[in-house]
């Protein structure tokens, strides 16, 4: 059915209404995890490249007081999706078992890491720095293989999945894993950039442009890859004169990256812009690609079998939660905020345990 | 073994292991609030120096709890595909309430606490930590809702086998959450408190810190003296209300086959062995027509017996019967340690009792295992129901979920969860056993934002040298 039927049938303006908001709120939840966690996670990613222990030990400390906010972000996600579209969140959750499974294993490990690294020593200590850094590649190229088996559309008969265990799997869910572990990276050195000084910062920066270099290269690849999918959802792009309505997306993403290029640059410290440039231009990197996804897949959330009217909860469901999202998102907000606040400037190399 | 079984398994599995870190957390939430409320008022550094010390104990706590809570939001999508299916328009609501008043709140506030005392005034440190607390009881609230709407569900419109919410008031206060909720906090707050409790009697007997852990002792016995008798009395109108609603769950609990010879009464069985085929005990041990007294508040009261429903529509009796008799035995224990302990405490003979102190170290975990033992009295004690009465647990079941593919995943959860429950108990240990050390550094007084550009430290809320020098002997 084309699209635009299935917003016209729904008649009832509460019941057209809802599940857009809502899909508004699950969009802002995601988008919020993987920029929030997407930096804790790009750590991780990057925590090999450290170079010594005292070195993750500062990569770690910048972000040990906001990390368990920003994942809280992923459980809205999974509680939200599961209050505002129980079929879809059945569906998914269920289909993508085995990544789902990897994600949260991942987690695991550098969630708990966070505490455990700092109270072993010898092997222990570096045993747990292995669990951060392992844990965090792993549950970030899991959100990616997630992202594509979406993107991609998910095997179903009768209104089943019919995949089987590794019926998500294909050549770009590994291309799209390894998107977003670069860009997760990228995320991290721009944090690093912002929060850190001396050694730790130069070396960020030295990391930065090599992954912008592979993070543009992937979006490219991604995006030439969409139109052949199976789903044929991101085709909306390609159809009659939208490419030059949809236009801008692109074009900003294409001005963001040569913003974030000239501004990730290494040289003299005086010559430098402002170090929350990086971080701040890639966070815009991934809203536009964020932006572009939706338009993309929209109006579905499992494409190509599921709209979001299609796998509402009823507006008894929908319309309780709500009420308390208008009211309770921008106080979370605003104590985040504060948060962040209280632990704002650069943490210090030294900022050692005693 | 079938993919229903193998996710039952691994359902008990994850949750059974993630709440003993909230119901840890609760407590400790709250204490921590009491002690640096006593810090505030008297400001006098052995509360700081508690404070601190108890907070590092939190942290890890805290770290598991999340870890193991992020599996739990998920696992209702991966395995109980259809429970999500059906009763998802009213569990997930509760879910997102508890996720947006609760889960944030923590999270928000949790940072500041652990490592911003150097960074805001006393005053906003304290209402941090007041935030932490409160979030904890909050994420009880909602989530012992969605659990009690499964054990007695009211205020819903069932259409097709699908669950839509009709009244939320009705759904919230649904018949069974004022009992449960109240049971599931005192077990917390209890459970911390033996756990605070041991760990002052091990330091009183090893001389460690000896003034903190006797203050530790008595705040812990003051606690327990009004908290142990409450849950005795809330657990047996819990139980009332169990066996108004879920009759079949209190006969499994009491092992009770058959109904008897009018005006005989229910024996209360002290020990047997339930034979689920058979449907009889062995090797039973019963005082006559104390099931009666307890249950109906009567001597020859009657309560429904297993074999009035349908073997198909009975739960598993064997673990429900003797989970209830360890998690009341556990309970009686801790009553008497209680009593015993306010009486040497009056009789001015607290710290050189050897005999009290052990039995406080002897119960220091214990509260864990009857907080698990009790869990599975209600959990299991309400099979075969998923939601009671209305879905079966083998037809909420993930469709088409290949059994080695949960067997994967369950082999995974046991051997990640094994390492990090290890590790947590080998660092809470060490972390217990070295103890509070004197001359934490108090938040600075009156200079807010002093410390905007110091770092912060220390990098996790127990570092490696809080520990370190508890591992020598």
């Amino acid at each position: 059915m084309n699209p635009a039927d299935l917003v016209l049938t729904a008649a009832d303006g509460t019941a057209f209404w809802l599940p857009v908001a809502w899909l508004g709120v699950i969009g802002f939840g995601v988008l919020m995890y993987v920029l929030l966690d997407g930096f804790v996670l790009g750590l991780g990613i990057l925590a090999p490249l450290s170079k010594d222990s005292d070195q993750l030990d500062h990569m770690m400390n910048t972000a040990a007081p906001i990390w368990d906010g920003n994942e809280t972000w992923l459980v809205l996600g999974g509680a939200g999706l599961m209050a505002a579209f129980p079929k879809a969140y059945a569906l998914v959750l269920s289909s993508l078992y085995l990544p789902v499974l990897a994600m949260l294993l991942g987690l695991i490990f550098r969630g708990v890491a966070f505490e455990f690294r700092f109270k072993g020593r010898g092997i222990a200590r570096r045993a747990w720095g292995a669990a951060f850094s392992l844990g965090s590649l792993v549950a970030a190229f899991s959100q990616g293989v997630i992202l594509a088996a979406l993107v991609q559309g998910l095997p179903m008969e009768g209104g089943h999945y019919s995949g089987g265990v590794w019926g998500w799997f294909s050549p770009f869910a590994v291309m799209t894993g390894l998107a977003l572990v670069c860009g997760y990276a990228l995320l991290g050195a721009g944090w690093l950039i912002l929060k850190t000084d001396g050694a730790l910062h130069q070396q960020a920066r030295g990391w930065a442009r090599p992954l912008v270099v592979a993070v543009l290269g992937f979006m490219g690849l991604v995006s030439w890859a969409l139109p052949y999918l199976d789903s044929r959802v991101m085709a909306r792009w390609f159809e009659g004169s939208n490419v030059w309505w949809l236009a801008p997306v692109p074009v900003m993403t294409l001005a963001v990256a040569w913003w974030l290029w000239r501004d990730a640059a290494l040289g003299p410290r005086q010559a430098r812009p402002h170090d929350a440039r990086p971080f701040l231009w890639t966070l815009a990197l991934f809203a536009l690609g964020f932006a572009g996804l939706l338009l993309g897949i929209w109006p579905y959330l499992v494409p190509p079998h599921l709209t979001i009217w299609g796998a509402a909860s009823p507006p008894e469901s929908q319309g309780f939660v709500m009420w308390g999202l208008v009211f309770l998102l921008p106080l979370i907000l605003g104590y985040t905020g504060w948060s962040y606040r209280v632990f704002r400037g650069k943490v210090a190399a030294d900022a050692g345990y005693h | 073994m079938d993919a229903l079984l193998l996710s039952r398994i691994q359902f008990g599995f994850v949750i059974s292991f993630h709440i003993l870190f909230p119901a840890f957390t609760i407590g400790l939430a709250s204490w921590l609030m009491f002690l640096e409320w006593r810090w505030l008022r008297t400001r006098e550094g052995v509360w700081w120096d508690l404070y601190k010390f108890w907070s590092k104990v939190f942290a890890i706590s805290f770290g598991m709890g999340v870890v193991s809570g992020i599996v739990m939001s998920f696992q209702f999508g991966t395995n109980w595909a259809v429970l999500s299916e059906r009763a998802g328009n009213v569990l997930g609501p509760l879910l997102s309430y508890e996720v947006l008043t609760a889960f944030f709140l923590e999270a928000g506030f949790l940072g500041v606490m652990l490592f911003g005392a150097q960074k805001v005034r006393p005053a906003v440190h304290f209402f941090c930590t007041c935030m932490v607390a409160i979030g904890t009881l909050i994420s009880t609230f909602w989530i012992i809702a969605a659990i009690s709407w499964m054990h007695t569900p009211q205020g819903h419109v069932l259409n097709n086998g699908v669950f839509a919410p009709g009244d939320w008031w009705q759904i919230i206060f649904n018949p069974s959450f004022p009992y449960r909720l109240a049971h599931m906090v005192l077990a917390a707050f209890i459970t911390t408190c033996f756990v605070i409790g041991g760990t002052a009697a091990w330091h009183l007997r090893r001389g460690v810190q000896r003034d903190m852990a006797l203050k530790m002792l008595k705040l812990s016995i003051a606690f327990g003296a009004i908290a142990v008798p409450a849950q005795v009395l809330v657990g047996d109108q819990h139980g009332l209300n169990t066996l108004q609603h879920q009759p079949i769950k209190v006969a499994a609990m009491e092992g009770h086959w058959h109904a008897g010879e009018p005006g005989a009464g229910v024996p209360l069985l002290l020990f047997g062995v339930p034979r689920q085929a058979q449907e009889r005990n062995d090797y039973q041990m019963a005082i006559p027509r104390l099931g009666s007294l307890i249950l109906t508040h009567s001597l020859d009261g009657e309560i429904p017996a297993l074999t009035s429903v349908r073997p198909e529509d009975r739960p598993p009796v064997l673990p429900v019967f003797f989970a209830f008799r360890v998690m009341v035995g556990i309970g009686l224990l801790m009553l008497a340690v209680v009593l015993v302990s306010v009486w040497v405490w009056w009789r001015g003979r607290l710290a050189e009792s050897v005999w009290t102190l052990r039995g406080w170290q002897l119960l220091s975990g214990s509260g864990f295992v009857a907080l698990l033992a009790g869990w599975w009295v209600t959990e299991i004690g309400r099979q075969p129901w998923v939601i009671y009465g209305l879905l079966r647990t083998a037809d909420a079941v993930s469709p088409h979920l290949q059994p080695g593919m949960v067997m994967a995943s369950l082999a995974g959860y046991a051997s990640v969860y094994s390492v990090i429950f290890g590790a947590g108990i080998w660092y809470l240990w060490r972390l217990l056993k070295k103890g509070p050390q004197v001359g934490e550094t108090p938040p600075e007084l009156g200079t807010p934002g002093a410390g905007a550009k110091t770092p912060a430290r220390p990098l996790s809320a127990a570092d490696e040298a809080d520990i370190a020098q508890g591992a020598r002997p």
